[in-house]
């Protein structure tokens, strides 16, 4: 009993981190239709820039705000100078964020070296408290409800604001919205730079979590363009949904079958993807 | 087009070039051209799949890998032969792409890009934490040359020319399969699937024996990389490898079978030339990810015939990237 109930804390608070990571991912896809590679290198970017805050001020809730919006704003530029140019073209997209993430993690080990580090969290966030037989950490408690905070704002922001009704049209037909005398293009440079902010506010959290390293760009990518490819692309609840499952997955599949645990997590995808190529959420 | 002759005799001129001047090289230039040659046949067969059917997979070194890790295993642990090798490291690519393709051929344009990367997430994964079975990140190492009856390939120069025949060998068999009918009814998917259903063609076999086919041809690859690394590991199978491949493809000119050979070459050269150098390599190679899509979208071929087109005052451009879009 113990171990299904930390096991499943552990999940879904994973699956919570992943939600920051990947509700970014799929509101640039929906709206731009751009499989982004470097959007891993925005949680570690994201993670590095919180870190330097923490270590210069102290001051963890700085760190949050600071880290993501220094990506933010790097976002708008790539998006801006670069992305913008290759509408349509999927594969020059791939290539080049390819390329800017390649960048990102070289820039990255030049300025902040190849130690890993973990994001020195405030004495409130740390420590454990225990429920009868079970021991939760503080910590993991805390991207719960900073997940949950993110998607309830996202929520209401997209279903009750006028900026949020005009991105859900630019999601459902771009050209349509543009018709009707939406800007797309400033809608989808506002995306893009909400993702990528979604990104490196995970980063940052995550920092504290399983910490910043070399390479966790890269590990972490994945695990977000699965949990958007099972949730659904541009889909908002098929990121919720997605997350919580793949966090769960990923989490029993490691404590139950470690040999075969990146198995046990892709392999249900593949088959979710078998039956619904589009994801549980996803329009054609 | 360059004119039939005058291509004939290009590659007449680097195929000959290629076959004599080995001898001649020191060992470091060799390693170099059996790299770039093993890799070019790594990138033809992703060419099949992206420049001539319009498919861009982004997990085109699953095929690779598993091959080069049927390789390691049957080598290390069953001490098996050239010929068992190469038969099992095939039948393993072939088997895993008749799998997969039958979930990914039933999606288009950028899901096809995202399942592909999924399932070939699933390959990494094993080979990353099957441990027991696949060392897991330490890698198989030790995998010996192989002998072929009497002749050893232990010799650097001697695994060149392993590696040139089955080169030219593949070369050979792409060819006739691009311009086969069968490659021609590709070329059409390519330009309109939607044409080429109502025209009574199936659709989704061709693009399904395509698949087949870009695999095999990659687990061609893979089985010669793992003879020649001596060492195979989950970097074999990893997301970069495939997105490496198709800046080959799309560095040398998509739809062409020179194309993502040359830029094999090129990229394979740079990133142990440039490694040499600096130790920023990485951030070199992600300036030339950005630069081929800035400066050369249609590749280093496309970019040639453009100009010459130019000159003849013809607009008809190759299938490049432009063309692939969702």
């Amino acid at each position: 009993m113990e171990f299904w109930v930390t096991q499943s804390f552990n999940g879904v608070s994973y699956g919570a981190l992943l939600f920051l990571l990947a509700s970014g991912l799929t509101l640039i896809f929906g709206v731009m239709r751009i499989v982004n590679l470097a959007h891993g290198s925005y949680f570690l970017v994201g993670g590095y820039m919180g870190l330097t805050t923490v270590w210069r001020t102290g001051n963890f809730p700085l760190a949050l705000f600071t880290g993501s919006l220094a990506v933010a704003l790097i976002g708008i530029g790539m998006e801006r100078l670069f992305l913008r140019r290759l509408k349509n073209q999927v594969l020059a997209q791939v290539l080049m964020t390819m390329g800017f993430a390649l960048i990102f993690q070289d820039l990255s080990l030049l300025i902040w070296g190849g130690d890993p580090y973990t994001i020195p969290v405030p004495p409130l966030l740390r420590g454990s408290f225990r429920l009868s037989l079970v021991v939760f950490p503080v910590y993991r408690l805390f991207i719960i409800l900073a997940a949950t905070a993110v998607g309830i704002a996202l929520w209401l922001f997209l279903e009750k604001t006028r900026a949020g009704a005009t991105i859900r049209a630019a999601v459902d037909d771009g050209e349509m919205a543009q018709g009707v005398g939406i800007n797309v293009p400033v809608v989808s440079m506002g995306v893009f730079a909400l993702g990528a902010f979604l990104a490196a506010l995970g980063g940052v959290v995550g920092g504290g979590f399983i910490g910043v390293y070399p390479g966790v760009d890269f590990e972490v990518l994945p695990y977000a363009f699965v949990v958007v490819i099972v949730g659904g692309l541009g889909s908002l609840p098929g990121a919720i949904v997605g997350s919580l499952l793949v966090g769960l997955l990923d989490n029993f599949g490691k404590a139950l079958f470690p040999e075969l645990s990146y198995f046990t997590l892709f392999a249900p995808m593949a088959v979710i993807l078998a039956l619904r190529p589009t994801g549980l959420f996803g329009k054609v | 087009m360059m004119g039939g002759r005058r291509r004939i005799l290009a590659l007449l001129a680097v195929g000959g070039l290629l076959v004599v001047l080995p001898p001649f090289l020191s060992a470091y230039p060799l390693t170099l051209l059996t790299q770039g040659l093993i890799f070019a046949v790594f990138a033809m067969s992703l060419d099949l799949l992206l420049g001539y059917t319009g498919l861009a997979s982004l997990g085109h070194a699953a095929y690779f890998g598993v091959a080069a890790y049927v390789v390691a295993l049957m080598t290390t642990l069953h001490q098996a032969g050239f010929w068992t090798c190469l038969v099992l490291a095939l039948l393993a690519a072939i088997v895993l792409s008749a799998t997969f393709g039958l979930v990914a051929i039933r999606a288009v344009g950028v899901y096809f890009l995202m399942i592909t990367l999924a399932l070939a997430m699933v390959v990494w994964g094993l080979a990353f934490r099957w441990v027991s079975l696949t060392q897991g990140d330490t890698g198989i190492s030790g995998v010996p040359r192989p002998t072929l009856g009497p002749w050893s390939f232990a010799h650097q120069t001697a695994f060149y020319y392993l590696t040139l025949v089955t080169f030219l060998v593949a070369f050979g068999l792409l060819l006739l399969i691009v311009r086969s009918p069968f490659g021609m009814s590709l070329r059409g998917i390519r330009e309109s699937e939607g044409r080429m259903r109502c025209l009574g063609y199936n659709v989704w076999l061709h693009k399904y024996l395509a698949f087949i086919l870009a695999a095999t041809f990659a687990g061609l690859a893979g089985f010669l990389w793992a003879y020649y690394n001596g060492f195979v590991s989950p970097v074999e199978v990893q997301l970069i490898t495939s997105v490496e491949t198709l800046l080959m493809v799309a560095l040398g000119g998509p739809g062409t079978l020179v194309g993502p050979a040359l830029g094999a070459g090129i990229i394979v050269f740079l990133k142990n030339f440039v490694s040499v150098y600096t130790k920023r390599w990485l951030l070199i190679l992600g300036g030339v990810y950005i630069g081929v899509i800035l400066f050369a979208p249609q590749g280093l071929i496309g970019a040639l015939r453009e100009r010459q087109s130019q000159d003849r005052k013809s607009s008809r451009y190759p299938a490049g990237i432009k063309g692939d879009t969702a």
